[in-house]
């Protein structure tokens, strides 16, 4: 997080967008890798975690954004961290009243959402100095970019691991699923994989910006 | 005034109170909200959970419509599941004419990695085990998953044997798991060659939960038919 607003911000596009990819969680901050490596191995595991994780990151902020000049310096992190866990419980009970079988998938990392960097860095370095408006919008757009690393990961392993999206066959019979991919190897492997995209990309966009710089020096 | 602002033209100290306040107001909300969310999903669950066992025990027990809950006692008999019963659960499966088809039985052994819970059916009338179903596991993915996908493993348990000794105390003959292709005996299961560890692990939970609970199914049997 390179430039952190000293001043409310205002409600922009960007607000929203920045999550998703220019200071995507995962891609770019390296935020929460415990979840993502850990129940991606199938696209739905991969989905549900990342719709709880939102749930529970939009939720907190927007109350520690409404509570934001009501908390002490001193016990703020207190104050974010039962705020966090409350909603952690609620989304624990909530998947369970959907499904007991996504339940047992996901495990332990429902629990473990307190724990996510993402969730505490967001209420830290943004809903503690930022309106509601904007907290609400940067929040579901930093949710959003969790929920599509996610599904990032989670596709790939469920495609090369088990010959199947969303549960759905898309391999010929004969095909040998690489078990590999959805072990725990196969994460650091598709997690590898995106990080090198993703730098690689953004290496050439900064290439080309000093080029053309460059030019427009030259041209002079 | 944002909040930065505020704290740097505060004194350096904040009030014992205003922490106090924010802490125990924080904790009020969260109490509230836990509960409240409680309550309302607390029926949704138990309604979850008794799908899930309805669903694996007919899953076991095909044929099966209607199951009744029964614990095993300290007298080592059957009596219905209610509120004030503990023991072991075991669950009697009964087609539409309320003949007992089964009783499923739940046994857990430690697996490659973790415990494999599975639901063993058992029939009394052939006194053998009928059917299989791992509850859950958290075995490898490939390996782990035949113990309910390979179908020669699952021929293991088309009549696995569970014959009472003459006492009617235990098995007569321990249920183990053999080195695949040396399955002798029908007490016998076929092990998984590459899944090892995981089909010994079915074994030893069939073996233990046959040797709790038939034992009480066989007491109790002329009983347990006439339920419904």
């Amino acid at each position: 997080m390179a430039e952190l607003p000293n001043t409310e911000e205002r409600l922009t596009p960007d607000t929203f967008l920045r999550g998703l990819w220019e200071e995507n969680p995962v891609f770019v901050m390296l935020l929460g890798m415990c979840p993502v490596l850990a129940v991606t191995s199938t696209t739905i595991n991969a989905l549900a975690m990342g719709l709880a994780t939102t749930f529970v990151l939009v939720s907190s902020s927007l109350l520690v954004s409404l509570l934001r000049s009501w908390i002490p310096k001193q016990v703020r992190i207190a104050s974010y961290i039962v705020i966090i866990a409350t909603f952690v419980t609620i989304v624990d009970y909530a998947i369970q009243a959907i499904s007991l079988e996504l339940y047992a998938a996901l495990g332990a990392f429902i629990q473990l959402i307190v724990a996510n960097c993402v969730i505490l860095g967001r209420a830290e370095a943004y809903a503690s100095k930022q309106r509601i408006m904007t907290t609400l919008v940067n929040s579901l757009g930093m949710g959003a970019g969790f929920t599509l690393a996610l599904l990032s990961l989670g596709g790939v392993r469920e495609i090369l691991g088990n010959g199947t999206i969303l549960g759905i066959s898309i391999f010929p019979a004969d095909f040998q699923p690489w078990i590999v991919m959805i072990l725990p190897p196969g994460g650091f492997f598709v997690l590898g994989g995106w990080l090198l995209l993703f730098n690689w990309l953004r290496l050439r966009k900064e290439r080309k910006e000093a080029e053309q710089i460059g030019v427009t020096a030259h041209a002079r | 005034m944002t909040l930065e602002a505020q704290i740097q033209t505060q004194p350096p100290s904040t009030p014992a109170w205003a922490m106090l306040r924010t802490l125990g107001g924080i904790a009020m909300i969260s109490g509230l909200l836990v509960a409240l969310v409680y309550q309302v999903t607390l029926p949704i669950i138990a309604e979850n959970q008794r799908v899930l066992t309805e669903q694996a025990v007919f899953r076991v027990l095909p044929g099966a419509v209607s199951k009744r809950d029964f614990v095993i006692n300290g007298a080592g008999g059957l009596e219905p599941a209610s509120e004030g019963a503990s023991g072991e659960l075991v669950y009697g499966g009964y087609d539409a004419s309320g003949v007992l088809l089964g009783v499923a039985l739940t046994g857990s052994a430690q697996g490659y990695a973790g415990p494999v819970n599975v639901m063993f059916a058992y029939d009394p009338a052939c006194a053998c085990i009928i059917g299989s179903k791992v509850l859950n596991s958290n075995e490898t993915p490939g390996f782990g998953d035949k113990l309910d996908l390979d179908p020669a493993f699952l021929a293991n348990f088309a009549a696995l044997d569970a014959r009472l000794n003459a006492e009617g105390t235990a098995l007569a003959n321990e249920i183990v798991t053999v080195k695949h292709g040396t399955k002798a005996q029908p007490w016998e299961i076929d092990g998984i060659s590459g899944a090892t560890i995981s089909s010994n692990a079915m074994g030893r939970a069939a073996n233990n939960a046959a040797q709790r609970a038939v034992p009480a199914i066989q007491r109790d049997l002329a009983w347990l038919m006439q339920q419904k």
